[in-house]
């Protein structure tokens, strides 16, 4: 059966390269980076090795890159560790509405503690403007948040614009970079932030390894506390094989981004249009040009999106939506709801989000078998009239 | 996460549609949450001769809509008022626990249908 997997913004398959890379740090050189003999001391090289390809990936020394044990981390350890740090300076912290859960429920835990929280808008491509980073900017501000290649919707923001309105006003800019990083060029002194986190699992790297860049001289509290560990900013012995992995999985991307990417943008407009021109009713999410490449995301009117993904599946395609029943809650996608879609139209999203494996071949097959499952549902659809 | 007679149901739906000249109509749920069941019905002798349905939503309102009209397609009114959305989900071999409430309602938009047929005929005599 026809195998088609659209679902590279959830996860990736690791590279055979980074996997032979991992192999020998499980069982012949299994050592702990920290012990002083030789066995340990090639671990410790392999760690420093990895860290300054994944600081090659993004321009900064490797000094500044710290390993966690993914995207969700790292989040986790700028939004807590920054406000800690620096509650004295002020307690106001900005994010925008579209943020992945990561960024968002840590927001929310952090408001819980007495920090205020500031929500941004954005438009209904998705756009957060800088207009509106002013206008929540206040003088106890320490702390803006805003991701840089939106997950869902693929929209791309302004970053270098608000982080210097951040710094403007005195505060810090940290960016989710996870959906970017590894296919668009990311650089974090032409972005201009002091935090970007990143994952290892999204960039064809293990599961369960990704850093946060921090801008040396900005003051984070550490987020796991035991051994001195990552300049005791993270304690743990640390995950060797992953850690290797995501070196290995972040010199790969910079090699191969720039033609990878041209490619995967060729296959998107192709499947966009394609949709766009065969099936009626249909918005494409997210902005038209200004998006991550190979990022598809579009709402079928009348119909849900469980539905599609379950129809998909059956033909082999797999694919991801924002529909309530497929978040595991009784609201459609947030980011969704925040670009004003009305609820009906959010629960009939889709998102297809391409990568390595995928071919043009595959794209055709996909605009052949997608149209008659719209069509099939909105047949059996009380909305449609 | 779904059960081999849930997908049946779902890829294979049975008595999708409308009926012309419908005797009661049901319809529950609303497009915010994401599940609107629509359904028909055609009553001869106190039988439900014909039933037709149409449902927005996820796999599970489409499946315990499918498997309501099967149910009680020529049972008497009396008989398919007894049937529950809990007893419709038991047919289907169970729901996942998320489904149970919002996707579940086949049965109240039969009632609803029911219900509809009734009051319409009593105001014809």
């Amino acid at each position: 059966m026809v195998k088609v997997y659209l679902d590279h913004s959830a996860t990736t398959p690791m590279h055979e390269e980074v996997l032979k890379a991992m192999n020998p740090y499980f069982v012949d050189r299994f050592g702990n980076p920290s012990s002083i003999y030789l066995l340990g001391q090639e671990a410790r090289q392999a760690v420093e090795h990895a860290r300054s390809q994944v600081a090659d990936l993004i321009n900064c020394p490797a000094g500044e890159i710290i390993f966690t044990a993914g995207g969700t981390e790292a989040d986790n350890h700028a939004l807590i560790g920054y406000a800690l740090a620096n509650k004295d300076k002020g307690r106001h912290i900005i994010v925008s509405s579209i943020e992945h859960h990561a960024v968002l429920e840590t927001a929310e835990f952090l408001a819980k503690q007495g920090f205020d929280l500031t929500l941004l808008p954005v438009d209904n491509q998705g756009t957060v403007h800088p207009d509106y980073l002013k206008e929540a900017m206040r003088p106890d501000t320490i702390l803006v948040s805003i991701m840089h290649g939106n997950n869902e919707v693929g929209t791309i923001q302004p970053i270098q614009e608000l982080a210097e309105i951040a710094h403007q006003g005195g505060a810090v800019f940290h960016t989710d970079a996870v959906q970017t990083v590894g296919k668009i060029p990311v650089d974090v002194k032409d972005l201009n932030v002091d935090m970007l986190s990143l994952s290892g699992h999204k960039i064809y790297g293990p599961k369960g390894i990704g850093s946060l860049y921090v801008r040396k001289g900005t003051r984070v509290a550490s987020f796991m506390h035991g051994g001195g560990q990552e300049r005791r900013r993270r304690a743990g012995t640390e995950n060797v094989p992953g850690i290797v992995g995501l070196g290995c999985a972040a010199e790969i991307a910079r090699q191969e981004m720039a033609q990878e990417a041209k490619r995967l943008q060729h296959l998107a407009e192709k499947l966009i249009k394609g949709i766009l021109q065969s099936i009626p009713d249909t918005y494409l999410t997210g902005h038209p040009h200004n998006r991550i490449p190979g990022h598809v995301s579009v709402c079928f009117k009348y119909v849900e999106g469980e539905s599609i993904l379950l129809m998909l599946d059956h033909m082999g395609v797999m694919a991801s939506s924002g529909s309530a029943c497929t978040s595991g809650s009784l609201e459609p996608s947030h980011v969704l709801l925040a670009m004003g879609y009305p609820h009906e139209i959010a629960h009939g999203s889709l998102r297809l989000t391409l990568g390595k494996s995928n071919t043009e071949e595959q794209v055709d097959y996909v605009l052949e078998v997608l149209p008659p499952i719209i069509e099939r549902l909105r047949a059996m659809s009380p909305l449609m009239k | 996460m779904y059960s081999a007679k849930v997908m049946d149901h779902f890829m294979n739906p049975r008595n999708v549609g409308e009926i012309e000249h419908a005797d009661g109509i049901g319809e529950v749920g609303n497009p915010v949450c994401g599940d609107i069941m629509h359904i028909e019905i055609k009553v001869q002798d106190n039988v439900i001769d014909d039933i037709k349905f149409k449902t927005f939503g996820c796999a599970a309102a489409i499946a315990t809509s499918s498997m309501v009209t099967e149910m009680v397609k020529g049972k008497t009114l009396e008989e398919a008022e007894k049937v529950t959305n809990r007893l419709v989900a038991e047919a289907l071999d169970g729901l996942p626990p998320q489904k149970m409430h919002c996707s579940n309602l086949a049965a109240d938009a039969l009632h609803q249908a029911i219900q509809d047929y009734l009051s319409k005929s009593r105001s014809a005599e």
